[in-house]
């Protein structure tokens, strides 16, 4: 309790600091969480529709691309940090992405 | 204090690049540990469909519980960034809530993850031949349908799957226990955290410490979004 006295001191400080950022409110955390907790919901569900055949591949693909990229914007607070980090991911990504596209060509036409 | 608070934060450093090094180091280590996971991700995908033996994901995979720890995970993450912004509020009681509660639903994961690897190597082929109909039988199960041939009410026999069984077995355990290796990690990391706080060692002066376990956690979180999809989803369903 009396750590939590001494911290409010600090309060100001870093609420203005988080206005500074521009980072999210709990609220807004807690909202990104419901529309993960939907779409893997929604993910689930469109699994066990057989009528959607190969086309549930594209489905699936773009909604766990938005939950990747809603948990990067907001969680890892990508969207109000410096572009720099958001390069280091990135191109971490896209490497990651190419030695995938990589290794499927190769064992297609060389397999 | 606001400086400090500000140069904890990771940015306004008197650095080259006016950005926190350590804060730079982990966002470059998360960059690379996407190619290292990408590469798993693709390894396993080069080799989806091309096991000559069974058990193969359709036997094993259970989506539903699959689905649950993957809810469980996202959570976590949720719990993850709580704990920082009551962190960076000062509310040191908040922050040990909910930097435990992180924890213990990473220790859940773990738990999931677990209970499906000792499932998985306990698999039965488990035909009731009494009420025998080949069509729905998995590929795998259809190789056991003749031993109904003699009569029998009911067929089971153990086909465990390891990462020595097929191909399907070495990418998947490899690939996500890897993934649980991080997971194991970060909950050591969340609890060291959480233990320190207890004595004092966590102040809101100080959350960069609190920010780079929180972009390791998010990293976790993201590997198994995909994971979850390539691995799971599209390893079920028929036809890819």
């Amino acid at each position: 309790m009396a750590e939590d006295a001494h911290t409010h001191d600090n309060q100001p400080t870093q609420e203005s600091h988080a206005e500074h950022t521009g980072h999210p409110t709990p609220m807004t955390y807690f909202k990104v969480a419901m529309i993960l907790s939907i779409i893997t919901a929604i993910e689930v569900a469109i699994f066990y529709v057989e009528d959607l055949g190969h086309g549930i591949i594209p489905i699936l693909v773009v909604l766990s691309v938005a939950k990747f990229a809603l948990v990067a914007m907001f969680y890892m607070h990508l969207r109000y940090d410096a572009k720099l980090f958001t390069g280091f991911f990135v191109g971490g990504l896209i490497l990651a992405l190419t030695i995938g596209i990589a290794l499927l060509g190769l064992f297609r036409f060389f397999g | 204090m606001a400086q400090a608070a500000a140069t904890q934060h990771g940015e306004h450093e008197e650095t080259t690049t006016g950005l926190n090094h350590r804060k730079l180091l982990m966002w470059a280590f998360l960059g690379s540990d996407c190619m290292f996971f990408g590469s798993l991700i693709a390894t396993y995908v080069v080799y989806q469909g091309k096991s000559k033996v069974g058990p193969f994901p359709e036997d094993v995979f259970s989506i539903p519980v699959t689905s649950v720890s993957t809810f469980v995970l996202l959570m976590s993450s949720m719990s993850m960034v709580l704990a920082y912004a009551a962190l960076t509020r000062g509310k040191m009681k908040a922050f040990r809530i909910w930097i435990l509660s992180t924890a213990i639903m990473g220790m859940t994961f773990i738990g999931f993850q677990v209970f499906e690897f000792r499932d998985f190597a306990n698999y039965e082929v488990h035909i009731d031949c009494a009420h025998l109909d080949v069509e729905k039988l998995t590929e795998f199960e259809k190789t056991f349908a003749d031993q109904c041939a003699d009569g029998v009410e009911e067929f089971e026999e153990q086909h465990g799957l390891t990462p020595r069984t097929n191909l399907f077995g070495t990418t998947f355990f490899t690939l996500t226990g890897f993934h649980g290796a991080h997971v194991t990690l970060g909950v050591i990391w969340l609890l060291s955290i959480a233990f320190h706080s207890f004595r004092g060692g966590v102040r809101p002066e100080t959350n960069l410490d609190v920010d780079l376990a929180a972009l390791y956690w998010h990293f976790v979180d993201v590997v198994w979004i995909v994971i979850f999809t390539v691995v799971y989803l599209f390893g079920v369903f028929p036809g890819i």
